[in-house]
């Protein structure tokens, strides 16, 4: 008899992604498919992909999905769940719509204490766009946009959009995760677990910040990638839970 | 077709006259529109507001030349003035506004608002008094229409300061009526 | 006492939008319309199924506005002239994904910062769709406070109807002003047509999406024709005006919204001095009652644009009159309230230029 050990969450559509090799977006999809099934909550949640690579995340989600124009995705979330307060709403955002060009719709929905779940996917550039500077950029790391590196003076510092969340009276939860060995990945799904179950308990705003390798654009090999998250993105970016409001 | 502005300070109460008369002509069966002054007009202290009533359906709401004139004060004299319909009557509140009319084809009324008021033992009727004379003058509505006006606009209001607007209405009426306002 | 009420312009919107069953408001306040998103705080208040959101942006609101339309309330914003610029994001993705929205435009003097006057001059950016991509928006111009409170009741039956972002372009003096309105009785909405393609969690149904992306040329082509069929039906179905005395008229003024009354009170003096002037006032300017003043034109020479700005709706006149009559403008941009008397001059000027007072 055959013992199934790895197959499909339920709430994945059987679609191949069509992420670069080495991305980390297939494995916080899965991750959060596992955690949608794991909750019980897949014929009430609605989630809200961004403009960016994953873009096209509501061909894999197998639940009920509405696209938000760029960065507006606390925004659309808001409208969806003040509507509909017993479902479950996420947004999806990578770094720099969430960080620039959604900057003030993240601020104040955190500070409304919006009870969304917010899964923000840092991989210090702009990725669909091909690779230009994020908000994130690491200083001296190069982009299309920062040849020979970012430079302090002329394009400021990676911005610590998570801490200055926390900020906020209506953030309960931030943590910083990355999804680049298999340690980091379970403390990630951990997490979105985490965040998930404040939304359902009604607690507020719940963000997951993972940290994601992007080999295209970094233009290094996927192993690489992931040593790289390790030796200098979480340098700038540290993994840790930075708000904590359920203790 | 009548065409009414009120006009002074922030304070005074102008809108509240425009709009308690708004509601008595349109409880009297007449169209009638109300349009103040909004945003930056109203900034610097000044208020004003223009009401139109009419037997016909009303198309401009604004007071090209209104026929009639609740002052309150100087600038809206030296506003109103130049703009009033030829024979139109310029009610003044005389505590506030001294100068003489320019034109010698408008009426000049003048009540002593304020005077009047601290008689009766409330500067806060200075409005009611100028309406009260407003509407002895114009006969466009009555004394009684204005109460209920003023009844259904402040709803729940006490029955003390109801009766003390009461009051300043009749007053300023008698005013008029008396014939000292010339 | 009868159910007629004196109430301000902004404020009829807000009830009667209520009425008409809007569950959902998310607005950033700018004069001169500021007393909507006000009533509107209060209002949802009061009811147990409303949402009031004081956005951090126009952005902002009208992409909550987005999502609440998505997961299907009834929603609502209201903004002036250059919030409705910042609202022409979400105008553009609510026609892409086919969502019913209703958006307020109290229009102001423009362009920039412009003034908080009364102006018309947002007529091009409403009824060409706004903003990018290739669509368009329902637009209704409200005249009369009556029609502040029926018109708003149309916009959500239309949005809901057609799928469809539907804007109320009003200006300053319909916002600030006070008339009588009775309004409509509140929409039952248990009674509405259910939404069959909202997001409400994918409970023993498939799963759902809503979007605007459509990477496939081919693919967002057929959705362009798809949207454009929609556009040619609501074409067909909505273009509405109003005319005023045109019966023998020789010179038909074309107006709306706060220009049409002033336009009537011009005709009726115009009228009193023997001059055959009548009013032809399009209350949908999206779609425009083209074919009405093309009708008119059988019998009509001479018409009269008359906009509070310095000529755009005088485009769609042109068009559709197709060079069949005269087309003369006349216009007061700015925010410039221009009087009866004013217009009465201009039209017994161009009436006698025109020598239509001979047979």
């Amino acid at each position: 008899m055959e013992k199934v050990v790895f197959k499909r969450p339920r709430y994945m559509k059987e679609a191949p992604f069509h992420y670069c090799p080495g991305c980390g977006h297939s494995i916080i999809h899965r991750l959060m498919a596992e955690v949608i099934e794991e909750l019980g909550i897949g014929e009430k949640t609605i989630g809200v992909p961004p403009a960016g690579c994953a873009v096209l995340a509501y061909d894999y989600f197998d639940i009920d999905m509405g696209e938000a124009p760029h960065g507006r995705g606390a925004a659309v979330a808001t409208g969806i769940k003040r509507t509909l307060p017993d479902k479950i709403v996420f947004s999806y955002q990578g770094d720099g719509d969430i960080a620039a060009i959604g900057t003030a719709e993240t601020i104040h929905a955190a500070n409304r204490g919006e009870n969304i779940t917010v899964i923000f996917v840092n991989n210090s550039c702009y990725g669909m766009t091909g690779g230009q500077m994020a908000p994130t950029t690491l200083l001296d790391q190069n982009s299309t946009t920062t040849p020979g590196g970012r430079d302090k003076d002329r394009d400021g510092t990676p911005i610590d959009l998570s801490e200055m969340l926390a900020l906020t009276q209506g953030a309960v939860y931030i943590e910083r995760t990355a999804v680049n060995s298999i340690k980091n990945i379970r403390k990630t799904k951990k997490a979105i677990t985490k965040a998930f179950k404040i939304q359902m308990a009604g607690l507020g705003f719940s963000l997951v910040e993972i940290l994601s390798p992007c080999p295209t654009n970094w233009k290094m090999s996927p192993i690489d990638a992931c040593r790289w998250i390790d030796e200098d993105v979480a340098q700038t970016f540290p993994l840790k839970v930075i708000k904590d409001e359920t203790d | 077709m009548k065409k009414a502005v009120f006009a002074g300070f922030g304070g005074q109460g102008v809108l509240m006259m425009g709009y308690v008369f708004a509601v008595a002509a349109m409880r009297d069966g007449k169209e009638v529109t109300y349009l103040p002054a909004y945003g930056a007009e109203m900034r610097g202290g000044t208020a004003n507001c223009t009401v139109v009533v009419s037997d016909e359906e009303i198309f401009s709401p604004v007071a090209s030349s209104p026929d009639f004139a609740v002052i309150m004060n100087k600038p809206s004299l030296l506003k109103y003035e130049g703009v009033m319909r030829e024979g139109g009557a310029i009610l003044l509140n005389s505590n506030h506004v001294d100068r003489e009319l320019t034109r010698d084809d408008l009426t000049a009324i003048r009540i002593p608002a304020v005077d009047i008021a601290k008689k009766l033992g409330s500067e806060r009727v200075v409005n009611m008094i100028m309406l009260g004379a407003f509407v002895a003058h114009t006969k466009i509505t009555s004394l009684d229409s204005i109460m209920n006006g003023l009844s259904e606009i402040v709803k729940g209001g006490k029955a003390g300061i109801m009766k003390l607007n009461r009051k300043g209405l009749d007053e300023g009426a008698e005013y008029i009526l008396k014939g000292d306002s010339r | 006492m009868d159910k007629k009420l004196l109430m301000r312009g902004s404020q009829v919107i807000g009830e009667a939008a209520i009425r008409a069953g809007c569950r959902f408001y998310a607005g950033y306040h700018i004069t001169p319309q500021n007393e909507l998103p006000e009533f509107m705080s209060g209002a949802m208040a009061n009811l147990k199924d409303g949402t009031f959101i004081q956005a951090e942006s126009e952005l902002a609101a009208i992409n909550m506005v987005l999502g609440a339309s998505m997961a299907g309330a009834r929603a609502m914003t209201s903004s002036s002239s250059p919030g409705i610029s910042l609202k022409q994001e979400g105008i553009s993705f609510l026609a892409a994904s086919e969502l019913p929205a209703v958006i307020v435009n109290t229009m102001r003097g423009g362009p920039g910062l412009g003034n908080i006057a009364p102006s018309q001059g947002d007529y091009f950016q409403a009824t060409r769709g706004g903003g990018h991509g290739d669509y368009r928006t329902i637009v209704l111009a409200p005249a009369y406070g009556q029609e502040l409170a029926d018109l708003t009741r149309k916009a959500f039956e239309y949005a809901d109807r057609y799928r469809t972002p539907v804007m109320i372009l009003a200006d300053g003096m319909m916002g600030q002003m006070m008339e009588p309105v009775i309004f409509p009785d509140p929409v039952n909405l248990s009674e509405l047509p259910s939404k069959l393609w909202i997001l409400n969690g994918a409970k023993e149904r498939p799963s759902r999406i809503i979007k605007s992306l459509i990477l496939s040329p081919v693919a967002m082509e057929e959705h362009n024709w798809k949207l454009a069929r929609k556009y040619e039906a609501i074409s067909g179905e909505i273009a509405c005006a109003e005319t005023y005395m045109t019966e023998d008229a020789r010179l038909v003024i074309v107006a709306y919204g706060t220009a049409a009354r002033i336009a009537k009170g011009a005709i009726k003096r115009a009228r009193e001095m023997g001059l055959k002037v009548g009013l032809l006032r399009p209350v949908t300017l999206w779609p425009f009652p083209g074919r009405a003043i093309r009708e008119m034109s059988r019998l009509i020479k001479d018409f009269l644009v008359f906009e509070m700005n310095t000529g755009q709706m005088v485009e769609d006149v042109r068009l559709s009159l197709e060079g069949r009559s005269n087309t003369h403008f006349y216009g007061r941009p700015g925010g410039v309230v221009s009087t009866p008397d004013e217009i009465g001059r201009v039209i017994s000027s161009l009436y006698y230029r025109r020598r239509l007072e001979e047979d």
